[in-house]
């Protein structure tokens, strides 16, 4: 084991009987709406947030494009549905944040962030890292702002966006997940109520990651972020993403939607950590996490690349896709998905390979722990005009206990007998002669549980950003702490 | 070093006794052979004395140096230098070799008070001991046994002998699946690794390892006793008559129940 991750270990007995660490509220005074949801909701809420029309209608269509359809009931997972009229579907912290300066943010938001041990305060910021905070719904504070705007990125709240570059908005917004997509894309178009927009100009390489962290404090309110990320030719960019939710008895619904657009030989690399609160042993409480993540890859040679531990929410329905349209570009999804307790994960991807000579890769690490399940879904599909594409899938679960599950759904349809697609399947359980082995070797029992997992899913975490990488290696010990033997 | 006195264990939880009454004495500079046949206990002998959770001693000691060792679990017993070579060597995915022996190295220099090395350190001394058993260096930076043959799992067993440098090592059938030069090649690693402050009890079916791994005592063990004990002779009369030879030999001087 490497000296990083021992001190991993140091640092999980210092946590043991910490359930789970990010379950604090902060207090802080809101502006809520009444609950529930109506054309008159959605058009208070874009007034509150002073949008053009054209987003007011754009919301208002939406929204009755939702009243029409059916929640989706086709995934593997069961659980009391949401109540929509009973949602807040928009509160923000009260005294309004002054953007100048960190002093001007409310002191308890602040103490929270440290808490959660985000790069907010100055020396952090010198470590390199751009962070955009939704604290519930608002965007609170964008560090770094200047420099980026010297490269010429544009990275900022939805809401600046959409009043400081509506071409840009008007454009891409909804190119990839149009509203009709599904259930919950068509919900969040209507309420959407901030999250980050990205955009790097032609032949720029984004000169520090950008980051966002989520978090839902509020107990009523649902969240629901729109982020939008746009990569010019031969731009490049790598966004991390983090989210975590305080304990509340309450089931608390987070619908957000990611759109990804890049052009000619662009890059885009986007890494998920989300430890979104997940309930109790018994099923109480946590956070359902029904999120819409797509990327087209437009232009030739282009590259879009998913990333992500999942290791929080009562219930995740999620599959970071990629439209595979210009020749030459190339997909991939890297994913670990953990389950404990009673959680519910249907988790995976879809690869749509449309160009010519289009490569994707799916690698997918499911670990299942106590009566949890777990389930892999991905599709890979490869039309007709997709000469010469290949697909490579990877799909391994890891079972720890008796009475957790595990299932693999591969769809796979080909329609271009030039094109190759390979899908490997693997289950194993976290055995006591693993362990044994370990120990009998001197490793203690607890190093041997944190070795094994994390060889289990060293493929992924390898494509994480080094800063990422370590945290998430404590996420998982911690996750996983006590569920083996 | 090692007594074992009158020890019985069963499976945890069940009422399967498999080991009915073992005594065995090893003191340092022994080398011992056990024989016996398929499901006598000689496997679980091994694993109990190395303390795997599944096994429960129900009744007699496990002396190590003078200390009962029964309660302890199996990585203090390693610190206190035991090993075991497994009949099965166990697959450990995306963990290399390398990182299990310094980890395990170092932990076991940890408990014992003893200087851990650095990776570089640990570089050099490892490569060394790639040599005693002419193990490839590519075996470093494999995952643990993951895709080995049956025979280059029963010599990386062996490789991580040499690295731990144990004071006890239990090597169960480490024979089986090896091809002839390579049996040769780790019986030499093992006679360059024993010396006269270590000892090596080794589990086998056959004579042919003994000729090449002389053992100073043979003891044939069946159904969950050691039966008989002698010098290398035994192991030749074992491969002569077979097991029921002695069985019965061993009922007409009313010596087996
Ligand atoms: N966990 C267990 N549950 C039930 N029976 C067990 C268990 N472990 C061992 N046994 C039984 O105990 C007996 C002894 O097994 P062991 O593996 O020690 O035999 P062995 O002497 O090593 O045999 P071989 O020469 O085939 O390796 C066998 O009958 C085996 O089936
Ligand atoms: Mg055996």
């Amino acid at each position: 084991m490497s000296e990083e991750l021992s001190d991993g270990v140091k640092e999980l007995e210092s946590m043991i009987g910490e359930e789970y660490k990010y379950g604090f509220t902060t207090d802080v005074e809101y502006e809520d709406f009444p609950k529930g949801i109506s054309e008159e909701i959605v058009r208070e809420l874009s007034r509150v947030k002073e949008e053009p029309e054209w987003m007011t209608e754009f919301r208002v269509k939406a929204y009755h494009a939702w009243k029409e359809m059916e929640e989706p009931t086709w995934f593997n997972a069961t659980y009391k549905k949401p109540d929509f009229e009973n949602l807040l579907y928009y509160s923000a912290p009260k005294k309004k944040p002054q953007l100048d300066s960190m002093d001007d943010v409310d002191p308890n938001i602040r103490e929270t962030y440290e808490k959660l041990g985000i790069p907010l305060e100055e020396q952090k910021m010198l470590s390199g890292v751009a962070v955009d905070a939704v604290f519930d719904s608002v965007s609170i504070f964008t560090s770094f702002k200047e420099k980026l705007a010297e490269a010429g990125v544009i990275f900022c709240s939805m809401s600046e966006a959409i009043k400081e570059h509506p071409e840009l908005v008007k454009k891409y917004l909804a190119s990839v997940v149009p509203v009709r997509d599904n259930f919950y894309s068509a919900l969040n178009s209507a309420v959407f109520s901030d999250g980050s927009f990205c955009y790097i100009p032609k032949n720029t390489k984004c000169p520090m990651e950008l980051s966002t962290y989520f978090r839902i404090n509020n107990m009523e309110s649902g969240q629901f972020e729109r982020t939008l990320i746009v990569a010019e030719e031969g731009a490049s960019v790598s966004y991390l993403e983090g989210c975590t939710a305080p304990m509340y008895d309450e089931n608390q619904l987070h619908a957000a939607v990611v759109e990804l657009v890049a052009l000619d030989d662009a890059d885009i690399k986007y890494s998920t950590i989300q430890n979104w609160y997940s309930g109790d042993e018994n099923g109480k409480g946590g956070i359902y996490n029904f999120v819409t993540k797509r990327g087209i890859c437009k232009g030739k040679n282009s590259h879009i690349s998913w990333t992500q531990l999942e290791t929080g929410s009562a219930v995740t329905l999620k599959y970071p896709s990629v439209i595979l349209k210009g020749d030459n570009s190339v997909g991939e999804f890297y994913s670990v998905a953990v389950t404990t307790k009673r959680q519910q994960a249907d988790t995976g991807t879809k690869m749509i390979h449309l160009g010519k000579n289009t490569k994707s890769t799916i690698i997918s690490k499911g670990i299942s722990a106590g009566q949890s399940n777990n389930s892999y879904r991905g599709e890979v599909k490869i039309s007709k005009n997709a000469t010469g594409s290949k697909n490579y899938s990877v799909c391994d679960s890891m079972l720890i206990g008796q009475e957790c599950g595990a299932h693999t759904f591969p769809y796979i349809s080909s329609e271009n007998p030039s094109s190759s697609v390979e899908h490997e399947a693997t289950t194993s359980r976290v055995g006591e002669e693993q362990i044994f082995y370990l120990m009998q070797r001197g490793i203690s029992e607890q190093d041997a549980i944190s070795m094994i997992i994390n060889g289990f899913v060293k493929d992924v975490l390898k494509e994480l950003p080094l800063e990422f990488a370590v945290e998430a290696n404590k996420l998982l010990d911690v996750k996983l702490e006590g569920s083996v033997g | 070093m090692l007594e074992i006195k009158n020890l019985h264990a069963k499976v945890e939880g069940e009422d399967i006794e498999i080991l009915k009454g073992v005594n065995l004495k090893v003191n340092a500079g022994e080398i011992h052979a056990i024989m016996g046949p398929n499901g006598s206990g000689k496997s679980t002998l091994s694993k109990v004395v190395s303390g795997h959770p599944e096994y429960e001693v129900t009744e007699g000691e496990i002396l190590f140096n003078g200390e009962d060792i029964t309660e302890l679990d199996a990585d203090e017993r390693a610190h206190l230098g035991l090993f075991l070579a497994f009949q099965y060597p166990v697959e450990v995915p995306g963990i290399t070799n390398k990182t299990l022996l310094r980890e395990a190295y170092n932990t076991i220099a940890r408990a014992n008070d003893r200087e851990e090395l650095d990776p570089l350190e640990f570089e050099d001394y490892i490569t060394e001991k790639l040599d005693v058993i002419e193990m490839k260096d590519e075996f470093l930076s494999r995952s643990i046994n993951t895709g080995f043959s049956g025979g280059e799992k029963k010599k990386n067993e062996i490789f991580q002998m040499a690295v731990l440098n144990p004071v006890l090592s239990f090597l169960d059938e480490t024979d089986s699946g090896l091809d002839i030069d390579a049996l040769k090649v780790v019986s030499d690693g093992v006679n360059k690794i024993a010396n006269d402050e270590n000892a090596i009890v080794m589990i086998t079916h056959y004579q042919r390892l003994l000729n090449y791994i002389k053992p100073d005592y043979v003891h044939v063990m069946m159904a969950g006793k050691l039966i008989k004990s002698g010098g290398f002779e035994l192991a030749e009369e074992l491969e002569a008559n077979g097991y029921d030879a002695l069985e019965k030999e061993l009922v007409l001087n009313g010596e087996a129940q």
